[in-house]
């Protein structure tokens, strides 16, 4: 692979700018099958709480025009069993892993970041936008104070650089990003899922037992570049952009809003090798553009 | 990719995809399917029905717009295939009793023909459950010992298993539920499932199932589970 792609994400050494994301690729566990993670610029591990979850009851996905709602409600292992069981794993491969927080109060938040300040990850992203909880979850990532509150108190707790996940269902999205940025933070990545709801009218009911649900995929690309253009032009730290990315020529034209690293969610149940496609393509424009690296195409617009 | 070599209605809605393929594939697995770009965004699942080296058919109910699009394709057409996905149906070394509603018929097709062909001493009963009108009749009868067909009322309620059988169901929940319940408990069942599923592999998390050992995912944990680990029995 040539050097065109690697990216500085603050001191992060990626060697491209290419992440699946939280939620979308478990572990990485699955995916092995498909291509070697090393390929990747990084991963994003599968939504983290201190304690193991089950996740939402009832029917979790549903498929709309070009796009994708989910309520799994943050299902995992919890912590300690991502320590013990899976970080073994991870931290052999060579790329960087990401890992992703959320929380359902500001103690437990805090005791899942001191936990993890026991193994040597590169980067965490904490997660105040998850649309699926009814505690904690988005209820921290909807306005700048509450984001801002949180923030500071982990940076403070933290060893790892702290990479904020802003909603895009909050209330002014560039304040809570300046707030977060104010507050500490290494990193925002952007967006989280934007709330919707889905009605069954053969049922007569909502389909999803907590009614509204986060939506992903090609529908809300447009508002993730919109928001991802907003915020890097507000803020100073890097930003990790996602929302409907299914090809290199979205994942160039967030880059070209700004974005640091970008991160591949919904495409990747449909093509397990969108990743791979999307490094290949991006590396393919730059040597068709004779770039020496990305870095000369990002934030022109 | 894989070249369609046939795609035939069996009856109006329900239809018969022949594609190339090679490759190990086991009864109750399933394959993603999509002949289409971004819309609609996910690919189907859709069990296999019958396999022979070079051969593998998928019988499938036409239910929205991916199987609409699936069911306009013509011999030569291209359709992607990933899988085959799920562990499938386990290995039995009793007489066999299967019992199908619907659609659900389908992936049962391969079980019998495959147990048959193994173990050409063994008998195999298949009860056969539909709403309307059925299908694949005269293709379980050329395989089975014994089918037991029944349209229109409730398969379950004929349904009278042997002691020395393991039974194996796939259909509509509320009949998997039923045989779950009336099969005496000294007969190990299985159940298929089926979930709405977003990848196939285990990393979505959307198909995830209550059982009495935690969450399982229907895809790959399943979809064939044993009926006391899913259904309270």
């Amino acid at each position: 692979m040539s050097e065109c792609l690697t990216t500085k994400f603050n001191d992060i050494l990626f060697k491209n700018p290419v992440i699946p994301a939280s939620g979308t690729f478990g572990f990485g566990r699955e995916y092995e099958a498909f291509y070697d993670l090393a390929k990747l610029g990084g991963l994003c591990s599968k939504g983290l709480t201190l304690e193991p979850k089950a996740g939402n009851k009832g029917l979790r996905l549903w498929e709309t025009p070009a796009g994708l709602m989910n309520s799994i409600g943050l299902e995992n292992p919890g912590i300690d069993a991502f320590i013990n069981n899976e970080w073994p794993h991870l931290k052999e491969l060579d790329t960087v892993t990401i890992v992703n927080v959320g929380g359902k109060d500001e103690e437990s938040y805090l005791t899942a970041i001191e936990k993890l300040n026991a193994i040597d990850i590169k980067l965490i992203e904490l997660n105040i936008s998850c649309p699926n909880v009814k505690a904690g979850g988005m209820a921290y990532g909807i306005k700048a104070e509450t984001a801002a509150d949180i923030t500071k108190k982990v940076v403070e707790i933290s060893r790892h650089p702290i990479m904020v996940k802003l909603s895009p269902n909050g209330e002014a999205l560039v304040d809570i990003a300046l707030a977060c940025e104010a507050a500490g933070a290494q990193g925002i990545s952007l967006i989280n899922t934007l709330l919707g709801m889905a009605i069954d009218y053969k049922k007569k009911a909502a389909v999803f037992d907590n009614q509204y649900a986060g939506l992903s995929g090609p529908a809300v690309k447009p508002i993730a570049l919109r928001m991802t253009h907003q915020v890097c032009q507000a803020v100073d730290i890097p930003v990790m952009a996602m929302g409907g990315i299914s090809n290199w020529e979205d994942a160039l034209e967030f880059i070209m809003a700004g974005a640091t690293c970008i991160q591949v969610g919904t495409i990747n149940f449909n093509n397990p090798m969108a990743p791979i496609d999307i490094i290949a393509g991006l590396e393919a424009y730059c040597v068709r553009e004779k770039l020496d690296n990305i870095d000369q195409i990002r934030g022109i617009i | 990719m894989a070249v369609i070599q046939s795609n035939t209605a069996v009856i109006p809605g329900i239809y018969k995809m022949c594609v190339d393929f090679s490759g190990e594939v086991k009864p109750g697995q399933f394959f993603m399917l999509r002949a289409w770009d971004k819309d609609p965004l996910l690919s189907r699942p859709i069990s296999v029905h019958d396999y022979q080296s070079g051969q593998l058919t998928f019988l499938y109910q036409v239910v929205g717009k991916g199987t609409e699009i699936l069911a306009t394709l013509l011999p030569g057409n291209e359709v992607t295939i990933q899988g085959p996905y799920g562990n499938g149906f386990p290995q039995v070394n009793t007489d066999l009793c299967v019992v199908g509603g619907g659609i659900g018929t389908a992936p049962l097709y391969y079980l019998i023909r495959k147990f048959k062909a193994e173990n050409p001493n063994k008998k195999c009963r298949i009860y056969l459950g539909f709403r309307d009108y059925p299908y694949g009749v005269d293709e379980f009868a050329a395989v089975a010992d014994e089918v037991i067909l029944d349209v229109g009322g409730i398969i379950t309620d004929k349904l009278s298993v042997l002691p020395e059988e393991t039974v194996i169901t796939c259909g509509p929940e509320i009949m998997m539920t039923a045989v779950a319940k009336v099969v005496p408990p000294e007969n190990t069942v299985y159940v298929s499932l089926e979930a709405h599923m977003a990848c196939g592999i285990g990393a979505c998390l959307g198909c995830t199932c209550e059982t009495k050992a935690g969450n399982k995912k229907v895809c790959k944990d399943g979809p064939v589970f044993e009926r006391g680990v899913v259904f309270n029995v």
